[in-house]
């Protein structure tokens, strides 16, 4: 019982590692229909712009943390600028593509600037546990926890609550649309990937001393990441979270219980059945095109 | 520029619609029919590369550029025709049976998947497809018994009618041209056919086509069992051409080399697939050749234009250092995808249709012609 119970919390911080990935993924979708695959990349970048300031540069944890974000929310709208603005409007595919190839020339340029070596950043978390009765949980690990709601709190009550938020989701259902009602268009796309690389980097800073960083940790995670955020239901901040946990909890049940090499597969072949069951998602809207 | 005059339906399907396509296709086929005995072997293999590519790239065209299903697990199609035909080749199975097998149980398998596809859409669909390839390449890994795991199989070569042919020989390649030459043909030949009509209706619009009494979910499936099985059918060769085959090779990234082959093509024609192909499998060596040839030609610039000997081999070792950096390859790749997606969204042989209607045109081409529309009001979520 406590192995299934100590399995269960280790599934739900994993997920939560997911779900923050999993964040950026629906906060893009849901403001700009675009699927960007270089979630995970933008992730790995924010890693290293604060092992930069705070491994290299040796300031304080926290502000080198607020630095990489700002620098990050700067670098996910020079971004945008650069590869996104001029394809927003041309079918999904070409967008993705685009992602792709973006993906690809950050983790080779992290690459050559950073090397190909794990770094770690000193927290004020990586060392300590929390003992409930039996039950050991690592301070780093509560820490992607609680961020994770706090930022999934913060990121839903923006999204349903502030003008920009319902200026975001208009822009998504029917850009035209929100351009005659007098919303900036461009400048909401551009303020929703500042958002999301913000939302990433703090991903990757909490995710330093757990994963480290290196060039490929965007790859490996993002593709964990994006399978959360379709069992979610794309465009769903609530299920982006819940479906990381999901993922998470199946992997690390998976990786206990059954043989060796479930582990990798459990999350996909799940997400398979869900994908069967309910194609939209597990809180996804459903709609049909109207003729 | 030449006015076709058509005066029956049949012309507008024809494979041929004039002469001058006998004349160039014709002299393209000659030109590769003798390529094995002017090339260099190492050449020669790429063209393999190319060939081997191609079919996959049409695959994939049908299935993304004709029948609009996005799929990202074509890595694990290839995957599994070429396990098949390694298995089957244990067995002493002759290789016309093992090569029909490999495909018709690829189509099979391919099949399958396009059933629980047909409810998905978009990135969902992009997604079920990656956990597709994702689980094929974990049982690749873990079926022992029959894919010897991670340590990979031994493919031996080929023998067709009690001749071995070996991987290198003109012979492997002729049989690679024939492949590919076979699936151009029979694609162009679908693609005319009411069946490709149906798909292309498909990808422009699912509910158009159901109401015009399109049977969507068939077609989707047979879209789905095609494609898989001309992929299955690339796998054999490919699992030859390599002669050893284990999981690794066999990932998202080679299934991105393949979309990226139809998207650096062109998505509107097969003419893309081969463009692509060609693309994808000679950049590795171009850009082997300026990593090494590069910093010599750049000093040598640097010289004629003044710079002094110490200058310019300085310059020399600076760039010889930045060519030989870790990762560039990875980063000009990167770079190619985005700029062909931001610039020529219609591939090689977009531009290719552009210059040639330039010169047709001369006087009068506008850029306009070729201009895409965009569209802002339309939410794939409601499709």
């Amino acid at each position: 019982m406590l192995d299934f119970v100590q399995q269960l919390v280790s599934g739900v911080a994993l997920g939560c590692v997911y779900g923050l990935i999993a964040l950026g993924f629906v906060l893009v979708y849901k403001a700009t229909e675009v699927v960007n695959f270089a979630q995970g990349d933008l992730m790995m970048l924010g890693g290293f712009f604060a092992f930069t300031f705070i491994g290299m540069m040796g300031l304080n944890y926290w502000i080198g943390f607020a630095g990489a974000v700002a620098a990050m929310a700067l670098f996910g709208m020079l971004a945008e600028r650069i590869v996104v603005r001029p394809i927003l409007g041309y079918p999904q595919f070409s967008i993705i593509m685009a992602t792709i190839g973006l993906g690809y020339f950050l983790r080779s340029v992290a690459g050559m600037i950073w090397g190909t070596d794990d770094f770690k950043i000193e927290t004020p978390f990586s060392q300590g546990v929390l003992r409930v009765g039996s039950l050991v949980l690592a301070h780093d690990k509560l820490s992607v926890i609680a961020a994770t709601v706090i930022l999934c709190t913060l990121l839903w009550l923006f999204f349903n609550k502030t003008t920009l938020g319902t200026a975001m989701r208009a822009s998504s259902e029917n850009m035209l649309a929100a351009y005659y009602m007098g919303i900036p268009v461009k400048r909401v796309v551009s303020i929703v990937w500042a958002i999301s690389a913000a939302v990433a980097t703090c991903a990757g800073v909490l995710l330093a001393p757990i994963t480290f960083i290196h060039s490929n940790v965007g790859l490996v995670l993002g593709l964990k990441a994006f399978p959360a955020a379709v069992l979610g239901g794309f465009g769903s901040i609530p299920g982006a979270v819940v479906g990381g946990v999901l993922i998470g909890v199946i992997e690390s049940m998976a990786g206990f219980y059954l043989a060796e090499g479930w582990k990798d597969v459990a999350p996909y072949i799940v997400l398979l059945a869900v994908l069967l069951l309910k194609p939209e998602g597990l809180f996804g809207l459903h709609a049909r095109k109207k003729v | 520029m030449r006015f076709l005059f058509k005066t029956d339906y049949e012309d507008d399907i024809r494979l041929f619609p004039h002469s001058g396509y006998v004349v160039s296709y014709g002299l393209l086929l000659a030109v590769l029919l003798i390529a094995p005995y002017l090339l260099s072997s190492y050449l020669m293999s790429q063209l393999v590369f190319v060939c081997i590519y191609a079919t996959v790239g049409v695959a994939l065209l049908i299935l993304t550029g004709f029948t609009g299903q996005a799929s990202l697990g074509h890595a694990a199609f290839l995957a599994i025709g070429a396990y098949t035909a390694a298995y089957l080749q244990k067995y002493n199975v002759p290789f016309p049976v093992y090569f029909l097998a490999a495909g018709l149980l690829t189509g099979c398998i391919g099949a399958l998947v396009g059933f629980p596809a047909l409810r998905l859409q978009g990135i969902y669909l992009v997604i079920a497809t990656i956990s597709f390839a994702f689980i094929v390449e974990e049982i690749l890994a873990r079926w022992e018994s029959v894919t010897n795991g991670n340590e990979g199989l031994r493919v031996k070569a080929l023998s067709l009618l009690g001749v071995t042919v070996s991987r290198d020989s003109p012979t492997f390649y002729f049989l690679c041209l024939a492949v590919l030459v076979l699936t151009i043909v029979g694609t162009l030949n679908l693609l005319r056919s009411p069946t490709g009509r149906a798909f292309v209706a498909i990808r422009d619009s699912e509910t158009a086509a159901r109401s015009m009494g399109v049977n969507v979910a068939l077609y989707k499936v047979k879209s789905f069992a095609i494609s898989a099985a001309i992929t299955g059918f690339a796998g054999v060769l490919f699992a030859h051409k390599l002669s050893f085959i284990s999981p690794e090779m066999f990932t998202l990234q080679l299934s991105i080399e393949f979309i990226i082959v139809i998207l650096i093509g062109g998505t509107f024609s097969l003419h893309g697939a081969v463009l692509g192909a060609i693309f994808i499998v000679m950049i590795d060596p171009f850009l082997t050749y300026l990593k090494d040839d590069l910093p010599g030609i750049i000093a040598g610039v640097a010289a004629t234009f003044g710079a002094g000997s110490a200058t310019a081999g300085n310059i020399q070792s600076k760039v010889a250092a930045f060519a030989s950096l870790n990762g560039l390859k990875g980063a000009i790749y990167g770079i190619i995808i985005m700029l062909f997606v931001l610039f020529e969204p219609l591939g090689i042989y977009g531009r290719w249709l552009k210059i040639k209607l330039f010169f047709q045109l001369f006087p009068l081409y506008k850029r306009s012609t070729f201009k895409r529309q965009k569209i802002y009001v339309k939410s794939e979520r409601n499709r």
